[in-house]
């Protein structure tokens, strides 16, 4: 198998990298760039914790092949927190308690962030049908749907 | 260490929710877990399993792997100890087998390369001659007399003889006189139930990182419930002596039992020796499913007698667990929790343990206690219906309560039942009107909650803050309940405290996280090493003072000159005696080692209300409360995370989640798209109704609550189901073919 | 294995007709990769039409539209004019995995995965929806209904591939409707599934109707008996009593772990029901 040499920017930063025709994009961000944020939960587009956007569609990241992150904008969870400090849908899942192992915690952020950017005053049955992809374990989701609502009552506020 | 009932304590800090300390790292994806920890010049290594549910291993060729460019190393069952410990000898096996491959997934091989993909290709190159053998992977089957045999002379003692060889546990339980107390019932109701082996259903899949130096040292980077338990395993299987071994837990992406035990950390130790590099492992979610440790299947019969005004006269089950391919003593624990919710005059329950050619059972969140309970609150709710009585009044009529000699043996301290019976009934939950077609289930939990084995040192800094060192992986929170139960008992804030979890040559022993243990068990170690720092800083002040360290005491934060001495000097603070702790003695740190017990049973009550879709049999859950007692809640964010997400668990468990086998014995559904975990759209809010009917084992009143929130779920949902299609429902999980076939059969 | 990123119909047509090994397509790659992950095929060449040009549009023709191969089920949802026009397809598409998976995955990809329970396609076989085939010779349209052939396989020729699907035109009062049952509310593949198409006049008289059954035999089923039960009905019960039977009588499945030949059986009907009263209702009937 042949590399491929692939040019493409993550979180607002250019990056190439060498990945092999059946590397996934999960394997290229976690091992070729260091960004362990996304997590392998399945492999299978089943988990969600492996979540990104990929030029702006929230994807599973084990379900994108490295190749085809040429020319493309992909961003993860590595990429919210600003230099102004936490994201506030990170901040919230600190002070609501929306994490217990932690795991999904990432993949649950980065979908999070694409539903409100889409839709900045969701329904609770909106939050959990666009989070259906995101499995937890831990937390029954109780809490998570409230950190979203608290984080999308404070980003139309601001 | 016993209530500290001297005062009518009120907390400062303990029963707030203050953020916890590892957020950030999990938030912004800096936490790392198993699989994000490297090496220079790391090899992978991947497994090679099984095919087949039960077969002899006729021979093994790694020839031509080994041959292959890139491949490093491989091993087979050949390369593992054999520890003379029967119950380490079947990990050991598990890990990896030897003659025979006793389930779908069982661990044939490995192989170390330079890259996954040389490791994938070197699996294939691997030759394996199997002879198969017929297999059994059902329960009542197992006890058949012909059974297949999966492994022989297991069975304990307490086996009588004459069962089939696959029972290798038997066990009773139990008091009173049956014959007279099922007399005296004006109703009997007799039932038999069936669970599905569910899986804990962790989303990080296990994963490490072995280094093994030529001279014998070696380092372990894994995600797991217990590094002094790896520790242990591995050293046995390598060979080892402890010391030589230093496991590091990495953050840990969920475990509810399933990370109790080790699967590829000595595949990984061995491979690391063999090749000189360091090795990693990463599961797959197939092979987390077809290899890590689901629950017990379980087949079990209850008998209950009832007068007509509610009072349980006699009880009686009969319990016949599955812990798969290796000997199994959970049965133990469902035959003493299932009547543990009732002050009973007649009770009996037998367990029973069978082989059968399932992967080996792991502990998950109360093990054993979900099934029976299930199976016991489905007759009194089935009596109840018959007598026309409220469910929870005949359950507040024979609740257990202090004084009560409980079923399985001891009478019980002070216990929550009655209390969270009482909230239930008084919630508006309870008394909320039902549409038509909808039911309301209701069920009691209960879990005996552990101590156990226990180290923590508490170290002062001079700049006044302080660490914590403990030894049990953060699985929920436990980093924040700790730290603030520190900032107590010192009386300094929160933030100027920071646990952090050692490693296993930085701390003495401690026990697995399991049995809703860390918060009691790290909690109370930590209440005394803090007492230990305390005893040490007025010693320094008494020091500096020139008065005796009797005539000082610890309040606020402060060292206070006391007795005769009181009002002489001017307090002082953790932090001025912490900066001149050099010039006083050196530093200052408290201890605690200890091996808990008073651990303090748990008990809980679930509501549910639910629909049933008449003509597709889908059950669809409306509304649901969790009512449990927590002792003292020390963050109550986390108390009510562990009471929502054990009972979301218990819901998977209830309505889909199961271990589909094929009639080749093969795992039909080893991955979560047909592995049906609930997803966010299943559920609607859990409500969680915390209340504190203090420990009496633990200086703040502490219990375990992670646990029995996983007990209630299954016969509340399977009350509700059966109430609102009119059919008692005997067997999980009540997916809708089987709900929709109970419905047409009515 | 190869990656290639065509830029032109012909040269993707040249590349997958000239590798001699196993080749896949890659569209949306929610099954292509899944199948990479659990070692079920090992390809020798894929090749990515994500570069063709209008393969990532959705166009009006002829009344109707042109979805391109490469359009996302996210993208197409998001399309009100094919939303109003054909809102069964729609929300059968939108249905397909996870809102990660949404992002990535196509109508031709679920097509040509060929799995008797895709959402999509009940919902594209009712529609009388067109699939647009290149290949190594000229271009063809087949309806959609030809192109599975079996769990897995299609009847697609060696170096063919759907670059778009036609959703045609359609008369006023018409409307159609997909349901699918799952044991949980999202992430499962249909244990049975059904779409309905169907056309009134102006009496709410139905005149024309096309149903379809997934999950229940070993391709999607167009189930002409079940449309002659409700042709010429305002889907009364008795009709819709006569719709559930023909559909339940189509029914050829099998027994596995998401769900049992007896349940899938019944379930069809009741979807079929269901979702006869949804289109019924689309189309301006009062039900």
């Amino acid at each position: 198998m042949s590399s491929i040499s692939v040019s493409t920017t993550v979180n607002g930063d250019p990056v190439d990298f060498v990945c092999t025709p059946d590397e996934s994009l999960l394997d290229a961000l976690r091992n070729r760039m260091g960004l362990t944020g996304a997590k392998e939960g399945c492999g299978t587009g089943d988990c969600g914790a492996c979540s990104v956007t990929l030029n702006g569609r929230l994807v599973c990241s084990c379900l994108v092949l490295a190749a085809e992150a040429e020319g493309a904008e992909i961003a993860t969870v590595e990429g919210m927190a600003g230099p102004e400090g936490l994201h506030p849908l990170q901040r919230a899942f600190i002070d609501h308690a929306a994490l217990q192992c932690g795991v999904c915690t990432p993949g649950i952020l980065v979908a999070a962030k694409a539903l409100l950017e889409r839709n900045p005053d969701p329904s609770d049955e909106e939050v959990r049908y666009w989070l259906a992809g995101n499995l937890c374990r831990c937390t029954g989701y109780d809490k998570i749907v409230r950190a979203v609502q608290a984080a999308a009552a404070e980003m139309r506020s601001a | 260490m016993a209530f500290d009932s001297h005062e009518k304590r009120v907390f400062k800090q303990v029963g707030t929710r203050p953020p916890r300390p590892d957020g950030v790292d999990k938030v912004t994806g800096r936490a790392q877990y198993g699989a994000d920890v490297t090496a220079p010049g790391m090899l992978t290594a991947r497994i090679l399993r099984s095919p087949h549910a039960h077969a002899r291993i006729v021979s093994i060729d790694t020839s031509e792997a080994e041959a292959m460019a890139g491949v490093k190393g491989v091993v087979t069952g050949r390369d593992f100890a054999l520890p003379e410990d029967a119950g380490l000898a079947d990990i050991a096996v598990n890990v990896m087998a030897r003659d025979k491959a006793l389930y779908d997934g069982h661990a044939v091989a490995a192989v170390a390369a330079v890259s996954p993909a040389i490791a994938k290709a070197a699996l294939k190159a691997i030759k394996v001659q199997y002879e198969v053998l017929p297999h059994v992977t059902d329960v009542d089957a197992a006890m058949q007399p012909g059974a297949p045999v999966v492994l022989e002379g297991r069975a304990l003692e307490s086996v009588p003889a004459g069962m089939s060889v696959n029972v290798t546990h038997a066990s009773e339980f139990g008091h009173g006189d049956l014959a007279a107390g099922f007399a005296k019932a004006d109703r009997i109701v007799e039932r038999s139930f069936k669970t599905a082996a569910t899986h804990q259903g962790y989303i990080e899949p296990h994963a490490c990182l072995a280094s093994v130096t030529v001279d014998g040292k070696a380092d372990l980077w894994c995600c797991t419930q217990g590094q002094f338990m790896v520790r242990t395993v591995c050293a046995a299987l390598m060979g080892m002596e402890a010391s030589q071994l230093r496991v590091t837990a990495s953050e840990i992406g969920g475990g509810f039992g399933g990370k109790t035990t080790v699967f590829i950390e000595p595949v990984a130790l061995v491979l690391a020796r063999k090749t000189g590099r360091p090795v990693k492992i990463t599961m797959t979610r197939d092979e987390v499913f077809r290899a890590t440790g689901p629950t017990v299947s379980t087949s079990i019969d209850v008998k209950i007698g009832m007068t007509k005004d509610g009072r349980i006269t006699a009880g009686e089950a009969r319990l016949r667990y599955s812990g798969g391919a290796f000997p199994c003593g959970t049965v133990d624990m469902g035959a003493m929790a299932a009547f543990a919710a009732y002050d009973l005059e007649a009770v009996r329950t037998q367990g029973w343990n069978a082989l059968t050619n399932r992967p080996k059972e792991a502990a998950y969140r109360a093990p054993g206690a979900p099934q029976a309970i299930y199976a016991v609150e489905s007759v009194v709710d089935e009596l109840c219906q018959i007598l026309k009585l409220d469910p929870l009044d005949v359950r507040i009529r024979n609740a257990a309560k202090k004084g009560t000699k409980s079923s399985y043996g001891p009478v019980f301290d002070d216990i929550g039942l009655l209390a969270t019976l009482e909230a239930a009934k008084a919630h508006p939950h309870y008394k909320a009107p039902l549409k038509p077609g909808q039911a309301r289930g209701v069920s009691c939990g209960f879990w005996f909650n552990f101590g156990g084995n226990t180290c923590v040192s508490l170290n002062v800094n001079t700049d006044g803050t302080v660490g914590v060192t403990e030894g049990n992986p953060d699985i929920g929170g436990s980093r924040a309940s700790i730290s603030l139960m520190a900032a107590e008992e010192l009386g300094i804030p929160y933030d100027k405290v920071r646990t952090i979890v050692a490693d296993t040559a930085s701390l003495g022993y401690n026990d697995v996280t399991d049995g809703s243990r860390v918060t009691f068990s790290v909690g109370l170690a930590t209440i005394a090493a803090a007492r230990d720092a305390k005893t040490k800083m007025c010693a320094r002040a008494a020091k500096i003072w020139g008065i005796d360290e009797e005539a000082v005491e610890w309040k606020d934060g402060a060292a206070w000159p006391a007795g005769p001495n009181a009002g002489q000097f001017p307090p002082m603070s953790l932090a001025e005696i912490a900066a001149v702790s050099f010039q006083t003695g050196g530093p200052i740190a408290g201890h605690h080692e200890v091996n808990a017990d008073g651990a303090g049973v748990s008990f809980g009550v679930h509501l549910c209300d639910l629909e049933v879709d008449p003509e597709t049999g889908k059950t669809t859950i409306l509304r649901y409360s969790v009512f449990q007692d927590a002792g003292k809640a020390v963050h109550p964010d986390y108390v009510e995370g562990q009471m929502q997400g054990g009972a979301v668990q218990g819901i998977g468990w209830a309505l889909n989640e199961e271990y589909i086998y094929g009639r080749d014995g093969r795992m039909q559904n080893p991955g979560f798209l047909d592995y049906r975990v609930p997803v966010a759209s299943d559920l609607p809010m859990i409500e969680a109704v915390i209340l504190e009917i203090p420990n009496p084992g633990h200086p703040y009143g502490v219990r375990g609550v992670g646990e029995t929130p996983i007990v209630p779920p299954l016969a509340a949902i399977s009350n509700g189901v059966s109430r609102a299609v009119g059919v008692r429902m005997q067997e999980l999980p009540l997916s809708p073919p089987r709900v929709l076939k109970a419905i047409k059969a009515a | 294995m190869r990656y290639e990123k065509p830029q032109t119909v012909a040269d993707a047509a040249r590349l997958l007709t000239a590798e001699k090994g196993i080749t896949r397509v890659l569209g949306g790659g929610t099954d292509v990769l899944v199948q990479l992950k659990a070692g079920m095929v090992e390809p020798d060449l894929i090749v990515d039409i994500k570069a063709l040009p209008g393969i990532r549009a959705i166009v009006a023709e002829a009344g109707g539209f042109r979805i391109g191969a490469a359009v996302s089920n996210a993208q197409l949802g998001e399309d009100a004019a094919v939303r109003a026009m054909w809102p069964g397809v729609v929300e059968a598409a939108g249905l397909i995995g996870s809102t990660q998976v949404q992002g990535r995955a196509t109508m031709a990809g679920n097509l040509c995965n060929a799995s008797p329970a895709g959402d999509a396609v009940p919902a594209l076989v009712a529609a009388g929806a067109v699939a647009r085939v290149a290949g190594p010779g000229a271009a063809r349209d087949v309806p959609v209904e030809a192109i599975p052939a079996g769990p897995g396989k299609t009847t697609l020729k060696r170096g063919e591939f759907i670059t778009s699907i036609l959703l045609p035109a359609r008369p006023a009062k018409s409307g159609d409707a997909y349901l699918r049952f799952i044991p949980r509310t999202e992430m499962d593949i249909a244990v049975a599934s059904a779409a309905v198409s169907l056309t009134l006049n102006d009496h709410g008289v139905i005149t024309a109707a096309r149903v379809a059954l997934g999950a229940v035999a070993p391709t999607v089923r167009l189930v002409d008996d079940a449309a002659a039960a409700i042709i010429g009905t305002k889907l009364h019960d008795d009709a819709l009593a006569a719709l559930a039977a023909a559909c339940s009588a189509a029914c050829a499945p099998i027994d596995d772990k998401r769900g049992t030949i007896e349940f899938r059986t019944e379930v069809a009907g009741v979807l079929a029901k269901r979702a006869a009263r949804i289109a019924y209702t689309r189309a301006g009937g009062q039900a």
